[in-house]
């Protein structure tokens, strides 16, 4: 596999690129075309999300909401980080440990984020806590069963050479669990943080007065500006793709290039 | 020669849908200190399962493995197991993974060690490649090399070299023993190719078809280097192959 490797060099970067921008292209002439065609009086075309998008960044609200939808992401996120791998680790290690909680895990697992607002509500109320539990709630399961994935697939032969060589267990986990895990983690976190930008923005639809979500929602309900609304869109969907792809560049790692290496 | 390692009457079963499956049916032999033994027999017939529980990842139904006159239960660094598959860590480094075995202060300098038997094993150079760049007799060495740098008593080779191309298997096999020429180590090899137990061995133990049994044993007296292509070593080759069945006329 050669994802990961990050030797490309920027015009191949441009060459494989070609083709997305072009269909990106069409689809927003197909957008005007109808739009226009249309004579719709509440579709904004492409140049008035534009220009929306230009009125945020020129008062700069554009920049508050996008921190405080990072903020809640950044801290959920990094709560659910310090709490699945550890136990994630644990779990996939002593057997115990996984048949205790992980049918509770499963069953809580399936239940979506959204489904939580009403108790994170009532838990925590309209601040930034309620957002920043639901993100915990969404990517600590994905994290804590990679984890799990991946300390139950270390393969025997390196575990055989680490107990043949009489190794302390503290050797064991330094040299050879945690970096055998290493690459599940990271695609662990990758789910997770996908996930937990999904829910902020859906999050901030219901309660806050500040984030990407509450821009849209406020945009629709202060006098259908649905240039605010789709330009809200875009950025989101921005933000999501360079998350993806920093959490793509931790796979380029050299502590886990061997995974996608050969 | 004083036995380095007694192996006495070791049977071992695994349960399958039918009942117990005897893999290993009572086998017995001692290996002298400094001596190579290679065990020859027909695929999938108990010889892993056997290896196994020489080097303590295994424990028999009955019998005992004894090392140094006291029994054997787990495995430890006095004898290192390389198998066929090989287990260097791909996460570290050719350094790293020669300094794994190395825990503790007793070692003093560790790197210089590590090095010393990188450059022993033809490594010289490689010291920070990962495993992945190295090709597969490159990985051997390295293998190899890991194991010598915690000075073991004892060597458990399992199909060492039985997933490399038939050149480079040839090129291992002297490898090993010229590394053997300038540090002697008891060494049990199972393998599966007669002529590199021949090549290699001071004894070749031949066992049954399943369950393992020991139906011959050839002590091979001809001087290193061996010469293949020699007729001592053609109708020894002959010898043990007609007693696996297989005939070459």
């Amino acid at each position: 596999m050669a994802r990961g490797r990050i030797t490309a060099v920027r015009p191949v970067v441009v060459k494989k690129a070609w083709p997305s921008l072009m269909v990106a292209a069409l689809l927003i002439a197909l957008w005007w075309i109808l739009v226009v065609e249309s004579h719709s009086v509440i579709f904004p075309t492409p140049w008035q999300v534009l220009t929306g998008m230009w009125e945020l960044v020129k008062d700069g609200s554009i920049w508050d909401h996008i921190g405080a939808s990072l903020f809640r992401v950044g801290t959920g996120f990094a709560l659910a980080v310090a709490f699945a791998i550890p136990l994630g680790l644990w779990m996939g290690w002593v057997q115990g440990a996984y048949a205790t909680l992980n049918p509770i895990f499963q069953m809580l697992r399936p239940i979506s984020p959204i489904a939580w607002i009403p108790l994170a509500i009532l838990w925590f109320g309209v601040g930034n806590q309620s957002p920043i539990f639901l993100i915990f709630i969404s990517s600590v399961f994905p994290m804590i069963v990679q984890t799990i994935a991946g300390v139950h697939t270390i393969e025997r032969r390196y575990l055989r050479a680490a107990e043949n060589f009489g190794v302390s267990r503290y050797t064991l986990f330094k040299q050879v669990v945690i970096p055998a895990v290493l690459p599940h983690i990271i695609v662990g976190m990758r789910i997770g943080l996908g996930v937990a930008w999904l829910v902020v923005v859906a999050a901030e639809m219901i309660a806050l007065r500040s984030g990407l979500g509450y821009l849209i929602i406020d945009s629709r309900n202060a006098g259908n500006r649905y240039d605010l609304v789709i330009a809200g869109m875009i950025i989101i969907g921005l933000i999501g793709l360079m998350l993806d792809r920093a959490m793509r560049l931790l796979e380029g790692h050299k502590l886990v290039r061997w995974r996608y290496a050969r | 020669m004083p036995a380095k390692i007694i192996v006495k009457d070791i049977r071992k079963s695994y349960t399958s849908d039918r009942g117990p499956l005897p893999v290993v049916a009572g086998v017995s032999f001692e290996i002298g200190d400094g001596e190579l033994v290679a065990v020859v027999g027909p695929s999938g017939c108990g010889k892993s399962t056997l290896m196994s529980i020489i080097a303590g990842f295994d424990r028999p139904d009955s019998g005992s493995v004894s090392i140094d006159g006291a029994e054997r239960t787990k495995p430890s660094k006095k004898g290192i197991l390389i198998s066929q598959h090989g287990s260097v860590f791909p996460w570290l480094n050719v350094q790293q993974n020669l300094m794994f075995g190395l825990n503790g202060h007793t070692h003093g300098d560790k790197e210089g060690l590590a090095d010393h038997y990188a450059a022993m094993v033809g490594l010289k150079g490689f010291e920070t490649n990962y495993p992945h760049e190295l090709s597969g007799g490159m990985l051997k060495r390295a293998e190899l090399a890991r194991a010598l740098v915690v000075k073991p008593e004892i060597l458990y080779m399992d199909e060492p070299f039985s997933a490399l191309d038939a050149l480079m298997n040839l090129r291992m096999r002297n490898e090993l023993l010229r590394v053997l020429g300038e540090e002697r180590h008891t060494v049990l090899l199972i393998t599966h190719d007669v002529e590199e137990a021949i090549h290699l061995a001071d004894r070749v133990l031949v066992l049954s078809a399943c369950p393992a049994r020991i139906q011959a044993t050839f002590e091979v007296s001809i001087p290193h280097p061996r010469k293949l292509s020699s007729p001592e070593v053609q109708n020894l080759r002959e010898a043990i192959l007609r007693e696996l069945g297989v005939y070459t006329e």
